[in-house]
């Protein structure tokens, strides 16, 4: 299809925020993005491709992104998983991020979708960590929203979370993923050495883990946002606009 | 109808870190109270629910407790009632 016909859906409810960045950053490409209040959704029937921003969805209250991943599954559970399996894309921006492991949509086990076996827990710094971080693009290129990344670039995009480190209910998960090229991103350091801590590893991930998609690769959330890093200069020379051209580029080959 | 307040006091499982409840050793160490060895910071919800039959009631709240308020990979939780 063609680029001005990919449909996005930016999904807000109180308390997201960036979604105007991700609408502007689809649109800037020539896509036709529009932003669906939760409470005004209807139907992902007319859509291509579903982002959930960043910000405090209902003030982070409970945990963050919990609130919004309940709600979704009680409107449109159904609807979601047929999506995913009909190889649409979906991505999650940090707090959208933290929405969809709540969901059970990432890491997205194809046997086990809407299974919650992961958690983005507080960071080990106890704050929230708000200031540019380095990622390198890691494994095979199989995520919709990075095919257009070659393998080890590295990218520099500014963080802000409080919860960004991604605990999984069992430690044979991070093989598994790693086994299924799930994991995207790594946090590291200037030289891209992925062997770095804090604080180029911003929240104490595990295995420096910044992004990783579903089995499939149609489902990508990453903690870093790069819709706040669309042009060059907003980034040190790298910029986030690779994130979406990647996904309009897939959408339109695919359908 | 009878109303009841249920508590659900969720925590983070044994073997997962705590940076707030560390921080808060590290102040309260600061401040003199050497003794402290361990600081967990829970979450406790007060919920206030129509209940006219116990064991349904107590089943919703466990069905709260695992839609909503916990995250099975990283906390406990024990309703209070």
């Amino acid at each position: 299809m063609e680029t001005k016909d990919i449909n996005v859906c930016v999904l807000r409810i109180e308390g997201t925020n960036n979604e105007q960045e991700i609408y502007d950053s689809f649109k800037r490409l020539g896509a036709n993005p529009s932003f669906v209040h939760l409470n005004e959704f209807k139907s992902l029937e007319n859509f291509q491709c579903l982002m959930i921003p960043g910000g405090f969805s209902s003030g982070d209250y409970i945990r963050a992104g919990a609130i919004f991943a309940s709600r979704i599954r009680s409107r449109f559970w159904d609807d979601i998983k047929d999506f995913v399996r009909d190889g649409y894309a979906i991505g999650g921006i940090c707090n959208g991020f933290q929405v969809l492991v709540e969901l059970g949509l990432l890491p997205g086990f194809s046997r086990s979708i809407g299974k919650v076996n992961a958690c983005l827990a507080e960071n080990d710094s106890a704050r929230f960590e708000c200031r540019h971080t380095v990622l390198k693009h890691v494994g095979p290129n199989k995520c919709v929203f990075t095919r257009a990344l070659p393998e080890n670039e590295v990218l520099v995009i500014p963080s802000a979370h409080a919860e960004g480190k991604l605990l999984l209910a069992d430690d044979k998960l991070y093989e598994r993923m790693e086994k299924n090229g799930q994991i995207v991103f790594r946090y590291c350091d200037r030289s891209g050495r992925t062997d770095c801590g804090y604080p180029w590893n911003p929240n104490g991930s595990p295995q420096n883990i910044a992004g990783i998609c579903n089995e499939k690769g149609n489902v990508f959330g990453m903690m870093p946002h790069p819709e706040r890093a669309f042009y060059k200069e907003n980034a040190n020379g790298h910029s986030g606009k690779v994130i979406f051209e990647s996904v309009i580029n897939y959408i339109g080959e695919r359908f | 109808m009878e109303t009841k307040d249920v508590i659900v006091n969720v925590g983070l499982k044994k073997g997962i870190s705590d940076p707030e409840g560390n921080n808060i050793k590290k102040a309260l160490r600061l401040l003199g109270f050497d003794e402290v060895e361990e600081v967990h910071v829970n979450k406790y919800f007060k919920i206030t629910i129509k209940a006219s039959d116990e064991d349904k009631a107590k089943e919703r709240v466990r069905e709260m407790a695992e839609k909503l308020l916990t995250n099975p990979v990283i906390h406990d939780y024990e309703i209070r009632w």
